[in-house]
């Protein structure tokens, strides 16, 4: 069956730590649900014969050798974070460990 | 938290049957990372070892370490595992800035490797096997700094910092199947597991596997079931166990807490806890339930990992001899027991010993050294000891003059002092320290008379026919050349010169 419900978007919005209003669940619910029905009908077109397909690509084992190269410098790496402290990325207080 | 109430040990197993789950990773040894050029190397300073790929940022795109993937392999068929023909990486998605993406890359339901086995032996030489479940390649994550708590832990921290510079390096998850039937021995079957699969990682050269490195980490997964019942228990899974001693302090841990919660009539939750290294306890972490709900996908960004069956066979004709197997065999050849080949491995000393064995020096002395003097040293540098600055070659050189009587055992400890302290090769050392031997007539038969002199009763009593008295003598020659007489040559010239009858 497909389709979600307003519990499973409110279930996932609470995993992404998004804060939705009943007025905002009842907007994403229906129009997610409107979009895994599309996404679905191509299980409709697929025969028996068309197995789940996770790439689109007839592609194996494209791989790099384990070489170096040249890293991103801290300034560089640090230039986009919000805060920063002791040349790391500052986050806030997180809640629940691990 | 409450204060954890135990049975004792012994009770505990009397009501109850341990089962258990070991899940360890293990960081590769190699010079990248899993899906980025970024170095490896540790001792970077914070977020030098970044770019966008292991920073999450947006178009960046994986590639995959080929070397991590042989690895992987590799470590699969040493632990008598089935290589998966063909397996995807799928994304575990968690809400935590320990992974910038907001996923891990990990593998789910098609690891590259699984069903297989590993033989542990225990203190008494008997062998346990324990099932392989599964081999799996993902990446780690970066390392938390928390600011403002107590103990640097995240309890009561007001924010936390972060370094990538571990994010992203290729780990290889090793997940058993259900321990059962270890009973009173599971603390132990846990430790000896550890122990061998270390062994077994680093035999294979993938890793230096150093748990205090943090190059392997295991996570004690326990459950308890009353006697005689199939179903197993609600299970506590207790993160991070970092040492042989605390993985077998938190089994044993565990098991008598579990007992106290079961017997009381509790229940056990399910739960994620953390171990003190300080008293050998575990308190609370976070409970499991809600939080388990990584939505795991297959991995768009990647194509397939299809391990060729002809290079799995290569693979597998190359791997070394099984470390437990190498024991085995090197205990006959140098003729120890059970015990004394124990003592060899866990003072971390078979491989300089093969290698001393390798330069020229006989398995007797090479062992003679390694376990010795050698041994105490690496133990109050606090070092392994192949790790003191002396090579194998340099130990077999200096069996060589002992050997030939250039050298006695007092002496070559002060020559292995001075090659660890820099000075050069040992015979460099042995000429800039004036140690060679004094077997020369002149100056040892100088040394003998003296002593014969200088002691004149014992003399006497040699002459009377006690030879043993002539040791007494022996020691004060080996006094007067500041023991760099050739104590047999000594003991020669005395009895010549004494001449005791009988």
């Amino acid at each position: 069956m497909p389709g979600i419900t307003r519990e499973e978007v409110a279930h996932l919005a609470r995993l992404s730590r998004l804060e939705l209003k009943d007025e905002e669940l009842d907007h994403f619910a229906g129009q997610l649900d409107v979009i895994i029905g599309a996404v679905a009908r191509v299980s409709d077109v697929a025969d028996e014969d068309v197995p789940p397909t996770s790439h689109p690509l007839p592609l194996t084992n494209v791989m790099r050798a384990d070489e170096v190269r040249p890293s991103l410098t801290p300034e560089q790496a640090l230039s986009g974070a919000p805060a920063r402290e002791q040349q790391r990325f500052k986050v806030p207080q997180i809640l629940g460990e691990d | 938290m409450t204060v954890t109430d135990l049975v004792s040990y012994e009770d505990a197993l009397a009501s109850f049957d341990p089962v258990m789950g070991l899940e360890v990773h293990v960081e590769l040894g190699t010079a990248t990372k899993m899906f980025c050029g970024c170095s490896t190397a540790p001792g970077a300073e914070p977020n030098a070892h970044t770019c966008p790929v292991c920073l999450g940022m947006p178009g960046s795109l994986p590639v995959v370490n080929a070397t991590a993937v042989e690895s992987a392999v590799r470590i699969g068929l040493a632990l008598g595992c089935d290589i998966a023909s063909w397996c995807r990486f799928a994304r575990k998605n968690y809400f935590y800035p320990d992974m910038p993406k907001n996923y891990q890359i990990s593998q789910y339901d098609e690891p590259i490797a699984f069903d297989g086995h590993l033989d542990v032996e225990l203190e008494d030489g008997e062998v346990f096997r324990v099932g392989i479940e599964r081999a799996h390649m993902e990446e780690d994550t970066g390392k938390s700094t928390h600011i403002g708590g107590a103990t640097g832990r995240i309890h009561g921290a007001v924010h936390s910092l972060l370094d990538y510079n571990r994010a992203g390096i290729p780990l290889i998850e090793i997940v058993t199947k259900p321990i059962e039937g270890a009973g009173a021995r599971a603390p132990e079957v846990a430790r000896a597991y550890v122990a061998e699969l270390r062994e077994l990682i680093r035999s294979l050269g993938v890793s230096e596997a150093r748990m205090e490195m943090g190059q392997l980490r295991c996570d004690v997964n326990l459950s308890l079931r009353p006697h005689g019942r199939e179903t197993f228990g609600t299970r506590s899974e207790t993160k991070n166990v970092n040492s042989l001693r605390s993985v077998e302090r938190a089994t044993r841990f565990e098991i008598q807490r579990h007992a106290a919660v079961l017997s009381s009539g509790g229940t056990i939750v399910q739960e994620t806890r953390h171990f003190h290294e300080e008293d050998g306890s575990t308190t609370s972490g976070r409970i499991k339930e809600e939080a388990e709900d990584y939505r795991y996908f297959p991995e768009p960004d990647l194509v397939p990992v299809a391990p060729e069956g002809a290079w799995v066979e290569e693979l597998r004709a190359a791997l070394p001899e099984l470390p437990r197997l190498r024991r085995q065999r090197l205990k006959a050849e140098w003729g120890l027991s059970d015990h004394e080949m124990r003592s060899v491995l866990n003072a971390g000393a078979i491989q300089p010993i093969l290698d001393t064995i390798a330069a020229g020096a006989p398995a007797d002395q090479a062992r003679k050294w390694w376990m010795g003097e050698l041994a105490r040293r690496a133990n109050e540098s606090g070092t392994e000891p192949a790790a003191l600055p002396i090579t194998p070659a340099q130990v077999a050189r200096i069996t060589a003059l002992v050997a030939d009587g250039s050298l006695n055992d007092k002496l070559a400890r002060q020559v292995i002092e001075g090659v660890l302290a820099g000075e050069g090769e040992p015979d460099a050392v042995v000429e800039q320290r004036g140690l060679k031997i004094v077997s020369d007539e002149g100056a040892l038969g100088a040394a003998v008379d003296e002593a014969i002199a200088a002691n004149p009763a014992i003399a006497d009593k040699v002459r009377g026919g006690k030879v043993a008295a002539a040791g007494a003598l022996v020691g004060a020659v080996m006094k007067t050349t500041r023991g760099q007489a050739d104590a047999g040559r000594a003991r020669e010239l005395i009895l010549e010169r004494l001449a005791p009858q009988g």
